[in-house]
């Protein structure tokens, strides 16, 4: 059982300003951390490892200070990681991310399943993962709450809805995202620390990854920020006086007259 | 205070701070209002290496020595210390192993106790045999391939919930005190049995059992070191295991210092933080220099057990006695500066008061080392050193 745990590096607060000329975040002075969905990603991956045998790698893209993060997760309990990072990936949106995410999962080959955060929580989009599965050609599931077994190439997972969960089974490779009901993911342990501290992380760019370079970075982006800002804030709430009755009927014609229903 | 530790060192009070924040923290109070024994706690040490540290590196741990157990402890303690006994315990059990053990007794327990799969306990004292641990009853009679122990071991740490118990009982009564043997007793084995679970003042999530052994057949391989040698192996246990204590105290004067420090800057009365009335800033400096000379005496007796001295006895005692001390005093004015409402259970204070009650009486009363402190001293007076 091969799994791949796909992390991202955030900042490690919500307190983030934009810079206005360029639409991207201020990370100067942020102390960047594990995506918290990815934690569960990672220990789900380590579990399987434990039930299944097999080995762990973790993959981020991201600047080349995200080898701290891959360390992190060595410690806790990855066997490998793999830092893509190149100038020409900067800018990318998910599209772009998921294209060469997917280009080190095909090099790194031999693979039974890829696990995901539900979502980051900067870009919050959570689209990475679909997008991944696409672009591999491997079934996806997302929101999985359990993985409740894994026989003869084919895992079944329990997926979360609002009303409950539903059961899907479907054959590896396959990618998933993990919700955080999943696990309680697990501190580090001394001997993965001391791992982590002369573990070597390949760095791996456009070249290593015989990748397109027009489909990598800002230049493969199908989206792009135009302008980012806060809404303002306007308040104006009205209270209906009166009966309940009454009350109930001046805001149907409210909603009516906005023509919101 | 630069303590010059090891980067290895380091690492490991920082992990432990970390699971002792994320892990201990939210459930301290529940627990000691339960009872219960901290087995998720135990499980997520176990998880992070954190009994390898004082195993040796041939049988799967670190082979850190008494400084490395003393910062885990400590830092343990220093948010519940009933956690923190109940994995001191684990080391005391084995420490005869690794120091008496044969090289079959030691590949057959250690791996899995560095593992954290199974949890060890020292059993010496008895009803009648506290302070005078010559007294104890338990017998081990010699008969063909082992041992057949009989009586009952009161207030073991870690009783019930341990899978390996190293257990002092006489095997010749004629002989006194050299007629004590050191046995490693298995739970499961049969005749050996749990009796009364003790509720407690403090410590109330760790377990602590009474032991009864009704006709336990122990094979002979079990012995630790030769027949006669028990409590040649329970002194030189308790020399290395002593300052560990004194860490335990270390860790909650600590804690209690800081719950006081923070407490006395929020709380308004007359019109300022409590913290700017010079009694209590010096009750807070009176804490902090205490706590702080604990520590210092408790690392430098570590230090002295892992630099292989023979004589040590004085030196941990010392540890034990003044850290110990230190944390009465620091715990109980703690519970003072935060007034009623540190006697209350919302807040830690009266918890770590209660909980510091116990390690000015466990591993040799306060009264007791003080007579080893001054035995040695004499006979140093003796020798004219």
């Amino acid at each position: 059982m091969n799994v791949i745990v796909c992390l991202k590096q955030v900042p490690g607060t919500t307190q983030v300003k934009i810079n206005p000329q360029t639409n991207t975040l201020i990370r100067q002075g942020i102390e960047n951390i594990t995506n918290p969905f990815d934690t569960y990603a990672l220990e789900e991956g380590v579990r399987l490892k434990e039930r299944y045998g097999g080995k762990v790698t973790a993959i981020t893209m991201g600047p080349p200070q995200a080898d701290k993060m891959l360390r992190e997760a060595i410690s806790s309990g990855a066997d490998e990681a793999i830092l893509l990072s190149d100038a020409a990936f900067a800018g990318a949106d998910t599209l772009a991310t998921s294209y060469t995410l997917s280009r080190a999962i095909t090099k790194i080959g031999t693979y039974d399943l890829v696990i995901c955060g539900r979502q980051s929580i900067d870009g919050d989009t959570g689209q990475v993962a679909p997008e991944l599965a696409e672009t591999l050609a491997i079934p996806f599931v997302a929101y999985v709450s359990k993985i409740e077994e894994i026989d003869k190439g084919q895992i079944r997972v329990q997926r979360m809805v609002e009303e409950g969960y539903e059961v899907i089974e479907m054959p590896l490779p396959a990618v998933i995202t993990v919700v955080k009901e999943i696990n309680v993911p697990r501190l580090p342990s001394l001997r993965g620390l001391t791992k982590a501290k002369s573990a070597v992380i390949p760095l791996w760019g456009v070249q290593e990854l015989g990748a397109d370079k027009d489909r990598v970075g800002l230049a493969g982006s199908a989206t792009k920020v135009t302008r980012i800002f806060f809404p303002q804030r306007v308040h104006h709430g009205e209270i209906f006086q009166g009966s309940p009755e009454s009350q109930a009927e001046s805001l149907i014609n409210k909603l009516r007259e906005s023509r919101l229903i | 205070m630069e303590y010059f530790l090891s980067e290895q060192q380091k690492t490991i009070r920082n992990l432990v701070r970390k699971i002792a924040e994320e892990r201990i923290l939210p459930v301290r109070a529940e627990l000691d209002e339960r009872e219960e024994f901290p087995w998720e706690i135990m499980k997520a040490l176990a998880d992070s290496d954190i009994f390898r540290v004082f195993v040796p590196e041939e049988y799967e741990g670190l082979g850190g020595g008494c400084l490395d157990l003393c910062l885990v402890v400590e830092e343990l303690s220093r948010v519940c210390s009933a956690v923190a006994v109940s994995y001191a315990a684990v080391d005391l059990g084995i420490i005869p192993l690794m120091q008496f053990g044969t090289e079959e007794q030691k590949r057959k327990y250690l791996p899995d106790v560095a593992a954290g799969k199974r949890l060890a306990a020292f059993a010496i004292t008895e009803s009648t045999a506290g302070s005078d641990a010559s007294s104890i009853k338990t017998t081990a009679e010699r008969v063909k391939g082992g041992y057949v122990l009989n009586g009952t071991k009161q207030f073991i740490t870690n009783g019930g919930e341990a899978e390996l118990y190293t257990v002092i009982a006489m095997t010749d009564k004629t002989r006194g005190a050299r007629g004590a043997s050191a046995l490693l007793v298995e739970k499961g084995m049969s005749g050996f049995s749990f009796g009364k679970k003790e509720k407690k003042l403090g410590i109330r999530s760790s377990a602590t059992r009474e032991l009864v052994f009704q006709n336990c057949f122990v094979p002979e391989e079990n012995i630790i070191g030769r027949e006669g040698m028990g409590f040649l192996v329970a002194m030189k246990l308790f020399d290395k295991s002593r300052p560990g204590i004194g860490a335990q105290a270390v860790g909650l004067a600590q804690g209690a210092l800081e719950a006081a420090t923070d407490y006395a800057r929020e709380r308004v009365q007359f019109g300022h933080p409590i913290f700017s009335l010079q009694a209590v800033q010096h009750m807070l400096a009176d804490m902090d220099i205490q706590t702080e000379a604990a520590r210092a005496l408790v690392y430098a007796a570590a230090r002295t057990v892992d630099s292989g001295a023979k004589e040590v006895s004085e030196f941990s005692a010392m540890a034990k006695v003044f850290a110990s001390d230190v944390a009465m005093k620091v715990t109980t004015d703690a519970v003072q500066i935060l007034g009623g409402a540190g006697y209350m259970r919302d807040y830690p204070v009266e918890k770590m008061m209660r909980d510091a009650k116990i390690t000015q009486i466990y591993e040799g009363t306060n009264q007791v080392l003080r007579n080893v402190i001054a035995g040695e001293l004499r006979k140093r007076k003796a020798r004219r050193d």
